[in-house]
């Protein structure tokens, strides 16, 4: 199905909640509400046009200029082979969403990361702790305000 | 004679059932983050009952090296060799990730020798993983001389990079635009007498590990994952196709000219076990260097002349968009979600290090095994610590 | 030992006993396998069959550290890394000895600049006695580095210096 194939199907059930849409390539994505993320997830993981059964990736970027950390969901169907994304826009001072770890358990790491690399809350998340730093790490490293700590635990940052 | 009284009565002692006044306790073992089972810096632990496990849990980034916050600081073509150093073990296929999502982003076009030469040093690199994993394998199922025997064939192949490119193991050769040099004299034929060598060699392994009996027992009907197991948590590669889902990149969407080559798909079958189980996993990539030393045949025979590089400026400077494009690495699907802003930099890079997504499923298959099943679980799914921890 | 040295000049009894004990710790050095990231390929290429360390005898590779006179630092240690090293190396008994292996060991490597979790340089943990540069080394640089190493362990004595 093309982009705009599943955009419609999409519609059809969650008008809604879509922000906003892209239908071209290279990067065609729906901006869905963070509220209405995991109905939409659930969708688009058990309708028989779309099936997107494999989560491929969890990325979030960070955007200080308007204040917004976006989360993409990139998604990809083993039967149909077609290509999707789903994007959510948070506020940057206390980014909170709702875990999909519910439909797709491959999230459970990915949110893990984000969480530990960016600050991202996932809620009802089975374990959200740091996955990559140290537990005792302070900070979120991949943030564009990030600042380098000087020393660790006797060692320096930068001898 | 005076009879003894058994303190246990045998037939009460059934599979299970434990006598009352014997006390178990949960042991909490830490398969510390330097074992030479682990693959790697990775630790696991584990929660067991005497031999058995109860609960394995994995922690990682204890190499965590930054690449992503790299790629922020530095130009496109400077973050090149950082993609080498993700998976070390297949950095030709790393290179092709990062340079295809670069390519489609900016609207590249690469010319027909480069897009074949990629397909030769990708699926090269392909039997080389391979021949690692399978080794380093044997070497933990406690089969010595396989180990030896993949790592003459590996030096053959880094030997054919070396001539190409001068390095062994983290090559940069794959660039933006193309591919670096084109071929030395002779390395045609060098190519084709190693596969002439190579491919009597993989009934070698067979006839040494594959349907060894002890390695059958050690591996068949253990850490089973069933096929909508593998696909809730992001398996792929090997692993998924273990499984019996037949789902490969280089079909499904091909890129870099890998639809005209004709190859199968290996996919496991449960033959020496339940479907899903460790031998499944590591009896395909057996089958996948097969199908490699096929497609290199096919692209060495149909090799266009022409340049090997396209007209890439040297401050490449990407539209402002972004792209999410992966490619099939020896271990399963390497993506790259690219977010550019008009810079010389990315703005944002985020790879998805297929082991990643491998590893989360080790908590739900090491359940209920024995301790001894751990390392046959790790060694069937193949990670490499640097993609995992970036 | 000391009795001896008060009254003989210094070194006469122990050149021959030093000879001994320095060729039989040169020629049988167990390496532990401390692999991190990419020199470890390096580091296992070099003990299988085309550049045997075995011959060396430096080929038997002790995972647990009380066994090993050598670790072979081969990749990038991190923040995270860096004390489960200090540890390691602690558990080595005497005389053990440090081979640096890679850029990143010696210094950072490539991610000395922009890496936020990156310990620049294993001598911030350990002492170091040979650093082998390359990134990652050849083989042939690896088995350099221990053939620099043999060279030092060559020189030590045990009199009281």
């Amino acid at each position: 199905m093309t982009p705009s194939d599943i955009i419609a199907v999409l519609k059809q059930y969650d008008a809604g909640g879509i922000v906003s849409v892209v239908a071209d390539l290279p990067y065609p994505h729906v901006l869905v509400k963070a509220e209405h993320l995991v109905a939409v997830a659930a969708f688009l993981k058990t309708d028989p046009q779309l099936r997107f059964d494999l989560l491929r990736c969890i990325s979030a970027v960070d955007w200080p200029a308007n204040n917004g950390m976006e989360v993409s969901y990139d998604l990809i169907s083993t039967s149909f082979v077609h290509t999707f994304a789903v994007k959510v826009m948070l506020d940057r001072r206390d980014p909170q969403v709702e875990s999909v770890s519910g439909v797709w358990p491959a999230a459970q790491w990915h949110e893990r990361e984000a969480f530990d690399l960016m600050g991202v809350r996932f809620l009802r998340h089975p374990d959200l702790r740091r996955i990559l730093m140290p537990e005792d790490w302070t900070g979120h490293p991949l943030r564009k305000d990030y600042q380098d700590v000087v020393e660790y635990r006797g060692l320096k940052f930068n001898p | 004679m005076k009879e003894i009284e058994l303190q246990y009565q045998p037939d009460l002692l059934h599979e299970g059932e434990v006598p009352s006044d014997i006390r178990t306790e949960e042991l909490v073992l830490n398969m510390g983050p330097q074992h030479p089972s682990t693959h790697g810096v990775l630790r696991v632990i584990l929660h067991t009952d005497g031999e058995l496990v109860l609960k394995a849990v994995p922690y990682i980034g204890y190499l965590h090296r930054c690449a992503e916050k790299i790629a922020e600081k530095v130009t496109y073509r400077q973050f090149t060799p950082y993609t080498d150093r993700l998976d070390y073990l297949a950095a030709m296929n790393n290179n092709l990730g990062f340079a295809l999502a670069v390519e489609k982003l900016g609207g590249i076009e690469t010319p027909q020798r480069a897009d074949y030469l990629r397909v030769i040093f990708s699926e090269l690199n392909r039997i080389a993983s391979h021949l690692v994993a399978t080794g380093s394998y044997g070497l933990d199922m406690g089969a010595f001389t396989p180990f030896v025997y993949c790592f003459r064939e590996r030096e053959w192949i880094l030997d054919l990079f070396e001539s190409a490119c001068g390095a062994r193991l983290t090559y940069s050769y794959i660039t933006i635009g193309g591919v670096r040099d084109d071929l030395p004299d002779g390395w045609v034929g060098r190519c084709r007498d190693f596969l002439d060598y190579f491919e009597p060699k993989i009934s070698e392994y067979n006839d040494l590990l594959s349907f060894n009996h002890i390695f059958v027992h050690r591996t068949g009907n253990v850490g089973v994952c069933p096929p909508d197991l593998a696909l809730a948590y992001a398996l792929t590669g090997p692993c998924l196709r273990g499984s019996g889902v037949k789902w490969d990149l280089r079909k499904a969407t091909p890129y870099s000219r890998y639809d005209e080559f004709d190859f199968d798909v290996p996919v496991g079958r449960g033959q020496n076990g339940t479907l899903g189980d460790c031998w499944d996993r590591y009896f395909v990539r057996i089958e996948e260097m097969t199908q490699s030393v096929r497609i290199i045949r096919q692209a060495l025979d149909r090799l266009p002349d022409g340049p090997v590089q396209a007209k890439v400026p040297r401050m490449l400077k990407l539209p402002a968009g972004e792209i999410y494009c992966e490619v099939e690495n020896p271990r399963g699907q390497l993506g790259f979600h690219l977010v550019s802003d008009g810079g010389t930099s990315p703005y944002r890079l985020k790879v998805r290090g297929p082991s990643f997504c491998n590893l989360s499923v080790l908590p739900v298959l090491a359940r209920n095994c024995l301790l001894a099943d751990i390392s046959a679980l790790l060694g069937s799914l193949d990670i490499v610590m640097g993609e995992v921890d970036r | 030992m000391a009795i001896i040295e008060g009254i003989f000049e210094p070194g006469l009894v122990v050149t021959s006993l030093d000879w001994v004990l320095n060729w039989s710790r040169k020629r049988s050095i167990f390496p532990m396998t401390f692999g991190i990231a990419c020199c470890a390929i390096e580091m296992m290429a070099t003990g299988a069959a085309r550049f045997d360390l075995d011959r060396f005898g430096a080929g038997a590779f002790r995972a647990t550290p009380r066994q090993a006179d050598l670790m072979i630092v081969a990749g990038t240690v991190t923040f995270k890394m860096a004390e489960r090293l200090r540890r390691l190396w602690e558990q080595m008994a005497e005389p053990r000895f440090v081979i640096a292996m890679g850029a990143c060991a010696i210094s950072g490597g490539p991610y000395h600049l922009y890496g936020y979790h990156v310990v620049k340089g294993v001598d911030q943990v350990v002492p170091v006695d040979v650093y082998v540069p390359g990134c990652p080394p050849r083989p042939e640089a690896l088995i350099e580095g221990l053939m620099r190493l043999q060279d030092k362990i060559n020189a030590r004595t045990i009199a009281k210096q």
